[in-house]
């Protein structure tokens, strides 16, 4: 009994564990799933060059306006970030609460930074010189994913006229 | 030995809220009646264990051998390398605390240290320390803590404070087992020499002579004979066991508790009586006269050394196919580790029922046939000639033990055998969020079922006795059956303790009282010299007292 | 300071410095930093990481089956086990996979929670009793949280993919399903930062729960915290040129970076604190997700009684053999008449 080694202290002969990975293929499996799937969107954008999109300013309205005159009610960069809640404040006054708000819009009348008025509409004023809601809207929309409801409302300029004539 | 104190006085001072102070600077507080006391040095050379000492608890000499810090975290990391659980449940515990509440000893002492999840941290944070290179930077508020002789003394308080239940495991959402730390977190104490003098008694004793108790062959043979011959004096049937008979068709292994101490004893005679009345061809043997193994609960590998035996003895012995007792950590064993440590068991055969030919398919391999699957598969073929009102006298409910219900899944087939032994109405389940898969621990399992921790044993054993409480004071249950030894052992000591009404069984044993036997005298009385209700002269007499 | 102070705070000042490190390197010209650079370093790392650490597992064998079996195992043919039994108690590999799919996808083990608590009972002799109910808060916190957090995430695809995929779009219909607010409120958002509020204030709050809490487990959900915060903030209040944050998304996806001028420091803390995230992952308590797939007490089939489990390191142990027992107790033996091998 004396010279019986056990897994203890000292004398032990501690029990040798092979260098390797067990359960190799369950694990491997579970980690190339893993990797694939937290991988998609490379696989998916692999080779591409996503470039930016540029919405397109190329209207008859625009066209025609005034150098000084080619600015929007609000400033550029303001408006790629805030324009949809401007649009919702514009509809809120108008539509619903019809009281003058402090912030951005009196009834249907918006006064720009510059002093300059305008009707709070979407399809009057801003439909006006964006009348390409394809080549303006939608570009940015589809790209970031975005549904805006506008449409659920308000008809496409461009039908509207083709409509009307 | 500490007087302990009531329930009456345990229970108003028992709180759940944790101290001001920080787990890792309160100490354990070592105070008689807690802890278990340490082996004596003679047991630990009998097996050939590390650093034998005389060791004493409360004392600040706990006599660690010099570079004890080497051989502990060795240890540590030998064993992360060879489980993977450890390595997992170290790393992945988020401390959700879902574990807490589950837990007996916590439940019974309010110590936040015996919440699964801060006694696995205190393991945890040394591995934190040495293992891991955010522990070994930042040190506490990582939660990492330096390996001290302090360290040490807690784990050997509080990992002697879990019963390997596994309870916790089932409410942890990654399924982290406190009982497969605790397990080695005990073999790292007993790598520096320390191990608690029951468990370690047991196991050089199960190691030299065949059991538990220590009692060599010849002993073993006098126990069995006198239940043999008690079980004449009661029923007037022989029940004549052989010993060590080669070409027996079948091993029959019980825990020793069955047959050394009331109220195992008559499960032990149930046992035989049920034999018996098959004509089963079976045989004992003193050589693997102990199917509990007290090895598991200090080490892996003292373990397999006890668990060995059957199977050597099965070969030896040249029989068919082994059948086992009631007993919980015997069979969590059994499932668990069995034939993992032995390999390929082709000396035996695939179980099949003498009796009924039915084919064990669930031990095809293991070889081995739970005694509870075996009766009540006897009393499905209708084999079992029995009479229910024998147990009229018992009211009872189930205590599904820990380690059948969580590390085998045992649970239907004592319940089938008790609605089949009982007259119908006598058997009532505890609250459901008490028993089956959730069952409480009997709190003195896993080698703490000493003497001198006797109100640390009734402090975690309280969940169970407390629903024990509950059924007794609703439906008037005095008996508390169960298929294990250990139960048998400590819930009569709880049970006398929280709610002295109510006494234990094993379920073989009520198999054993309602066994009708064609040549058996008229029985007035159960396997106990009990007087059973409406037998005999005594018939309405003790009907009226057992109302 | 005391311990749980001491760990609370810690974490949260992590995360507020964090916060500042993102704003100062927004406002001081280091976009290509945290633009760029930081957000590779953070996608390596954590791939790269959690392979390592799933590897590192891996090369620990499972010695033993050790399943917690949590229903009724298979047994004798007529007793019957219903679908739920099975799957707490698998005994082959389609049923594991119930028993996985429903841990994972549905917390099983969580759902069974208690709640524990000791009441005054002046009809016990002792005068008090246990009471354990139901307790699904916890379970609801956290799938409330993950499942939010999956979506969120899911979300983002649409920065990161040209064109966008359909069940995202689908995703963001559904999500935005109750259209309050402009842009139209997500509900995984609000869910996100309202469980992940319950997840801390519950660690908080629940003393037995905040005195094993530790500045790793406040982090987490701080920094989580944040990320919704941010996100939040983004989103309704001060907005963001959204193409802007695509194109820097797309740029990284298809391996050609590109640094919009047009994006707010807001933005930078956000997807700091997501780099960070990420980057932290692999090295906390965070890898219990992956974890779980690898637990022995879940992921193994319950049938250790008819297929044997090999351990890879099982080696012999010496035990006393019957020769030896029968040479110590041949003469007792015999003279008690139990068969013996050798009569002498």
């Amino acid at each position: 009994m004396a010279d019986y080694k056990n897994e203890f202290g000292l004398f032990a002969e501690r029990p040798k564990v092979e260098k390797k990975l067990f359960d190799r293929n369950k694990v491997i499996a579970g980690l190339v799933i893993f990797i694939v799937m937290i991988t998609i969107p490379l696989w998916q954008n692999l080779g591409k060059i996503v470039a930016a999109p540029v919405p397109s300013l190329d209207t008859p309205v625009i066209k025609k306006l005034a150098e000084k005159d080619k600015k929007c009610v609000m400033p550029k960069e303001w408006m790629r970030a805030n324009h949809m809640q401007m649009l919702v404040d514009w509809r809120d006054n108008v539509v619903r609460t019809k009281e003058p708000n402090v912030t951005i819009s009196r009834g249907r009348e918006f006064v720009a930074p510059d002093g300059k008025q305008y009707l709070a509409s979407l399809t009057n004023t801003c439909m006006e010189c964006h009348s390409n809601k394809v080549e303006f809207c939608d570009k940015c929309h589809n790209y970031a994913a975005i549904a805006p409801n506008c449409w659920g409302c308000h008809l496409e300029t461009g039908k509207k006229m083709a409509e009307a004539k | 030995m500490a007087k302990t104190p009531t329930p009456a006085e345990l229970l108003p001072g028992l709180s759940y809220k944790p101290p001001e102070k920080g787990w890792m600077d309160v100490k354990p507080d070592f105070r008689p009646g807690t802890y278990c006391n340490p082996a004596s040095p003679k047991w630990m050379e009998w097996i050939n264990y590390p650093y034998p000492a005389a060791r004493s608890i409360p004392e600040d000499e706990w006599a660690l051998p010099q570079d004890w810090k080497e051989i502990v975290l060795q240890g540590m990391e030998d064993r992360l390398n060879r489980f993977r659980s450890l390595k997992l449940f170290f790393d992945i515990c988020v401390r959700c605390g879902a574990c807490a509440d589950k837990c007996h000893f916590f439940l019974g002492t309010g110590d936040p240290k015996n919440m699964p999840v801060l006694r696995a941290e205190l393991l945890r944070s040394v591995y934190r320390r040495y293992f891991k290179t955010i522990g070994r930077a930042l040190g506490e508020i990582a939660g990492a803590r330096n390996l001290t002789e302090d360290v040490i003394k807690e784990w050997f308080f509080y990992l002697y404070q879990c019963t390997i239940c596994r309870r916790c495991s089932l409410f942890c959402p990654y399924g982290i087992d406190m009982a497969e730390m605790t397990l080695l977190g005990r073999e790292l104490l007993a790598s520096v020499g320390l191990n608690i003098d029951w468990a370690m008694a047991s196991v050089a004793q199960c190691y030299d002579k065949g059991s538990h108790i220590g009692a060599p062959p010849q002993a073993f043979k006098d126990m069995i004979d006198f239940l043999a011959e008690e079980n004449e004096r009661v029923t007037g049937i022989t029940t004549t066991p052989s010993y060590n008979r080669k070409g027996a068709e079948v091993l029959f292994v019980m825990p020793s508790g069955d047959y050394f101490a009331d109220p195992g004893t008559f499960t032990m005679m149930g046992y035989m009586l049920l034999f018996e009345h098959i004509g089963l061809d079976y045989t004992l043997s003193t050589y693997a006269a102990e199917g509990g193994n007290f090895g598991w609960f200090i080490s892996h590998e003292m373990g397999k050394r006890l668990n060995a035996k059957i199977y050597a003895e099965a070969k030896r012995l040249g029989v068919k196919w082994i059948l086992g007792g009631e007993c919980g950590h015997m069979w969590r064993v059994c499932n668990q580790y069995m034939s993992t440590w032995w390999g390929p068991v082709d000396f035996l055969e695939k179980p099949v029922s003498p009796i009924t030919g039915t084919r064990f398919e669930n031990a095809a391999v293991h070889k081995m046939v739970h005694i509870s699957e075996f009766t009540a598969d006897l009393i499905h073929h209708g084999k079992l000639n029995l009479d229910p009102q024998r147990n009229a006298h018992i009211k009872l409910t189930f205590h599904d033990s820990c380690n059948t219900a969580r590390g085998m899944g045992i649970l239907e087939e004592p319940r089938y055998i008790i609605n089949n032994v009982l007259p119908e109405g006598n058997f009532v389940e505890m609250p459901p969020n008490t028993i089956r898969e959730k069952a409480f621990c009997c709190g003195s399992s896993s080698g703490i079922n000493a003497n001198e921790n006797m109100e640390l044993r009734m402090q975690g054993g309280f969940p169970r006795a407390n629903a024990v409480r509950f059924v007794h004071d609703k439906y008037g249950v005095n008996h508390l059956g169960c298929i294990c030894a250990l139960d048998r052992a400590t819930l009569p000591t709880l049970l006398e303790y929280w709610v002295p009404e109510v006494g234990v069984t094993g379920i073989s044993e009520l198999v054993g009282n309602a066994l009708i036997f064609p040549d058996e005298m008229e029985r007035t009385t159960d396997l106990r010299d009990r007087d059973l209700v409406g037998f005999g002269e005594l018939a309405e007499e003790a009907g009226e007292e057992e109302e | 300071m005391d311990f749980f102070k001491r760990h609370f705070f810690v974490a949260l000042s992590a995360v507020l410095g964090l916060i500042i490190i993102a704003y100062v390197g927004a406002r001081g010209n280091l976009q290509l930093v945290f633009g760029v650079v930081v957000p590779y370093m953070a996608a390596l790392i954590f791939v790269e990481g959690l392979v390592y650490r799933v590897i590192q597992w891996a090369r620990s064998p499972v010695p033993f089956r050790i399943p917690t079996t949590a229903a009724q195992g298979r047994s004798l043919p007529w007793i019957k086990r219903d679908l739920g039994e099975k799957l707490d108690n698998p005994a082959d590999t389609p049923h594991l996979i119930g028993r996985m799919a429903l841990e994972v996808f549905a917390f099983r083990s969580l759902f069974r929670n208690l709640r524990t608590e000791l009441v005054k009972d002046p009809d016990n002799p002792e005068g008090a009793r246990l009471i354990h109910w139901s307790y699904k808060w916890l379970w609801l916190g956290a799938i409330a949280f993950h499942y939010a957090f999956l979506v969120v995430i899911l979300r983002h695809l649409r920065f990161f993919t040209e064109p966008t995929m359909g069940f995202v779009l689908m995703l963001d219909k559904v999500d935005g399903f109750f259209q309050f607010f402009t842009p139209a409120v997500y509900l995984s958002g609000v869910v996100l930062v309202a469980a992940v509020g319950y997840l801390l204030f519950r660690r908080i709050t629940n003393p037995t729960v905040r005195y094993i809490s530790l500045a790793a487990d406040y982090f987490p959900l701080l920094l989580i915290l944040g990320i919704g915060i941010t996100g939040i903030l983004m989103r309704y209040f001060f907005k963001t040129d959204i193409v802007a944050v695509k194109e820097l998304a797309i740029g990284l996806a298809t391996l050609h970076p590109k640094l919009p001028a047009n994006l707010s420091s807001l933005f930078y803390i956000h997807l700091f604190l997501v780099c960070v995230l990420f980057a932290y992952f692999p090295f906390s308590k965070l890898m219990h997700a992956p974890g779980v797939f690898m637990s022995p007490t879940r992921n193994m089939v319950c049938n250790n009684r008819w297929v044997m489990h090999v351990n890879p390191w099982n080696y012999p142990v010496k035990f006393h053999s019957y020769a030896e027992y029968e040479d110590k107790f041949r003469e007792p033996m015999i003279e008690a008449g139990i068969p013996v091998e050798k009569e002498q």
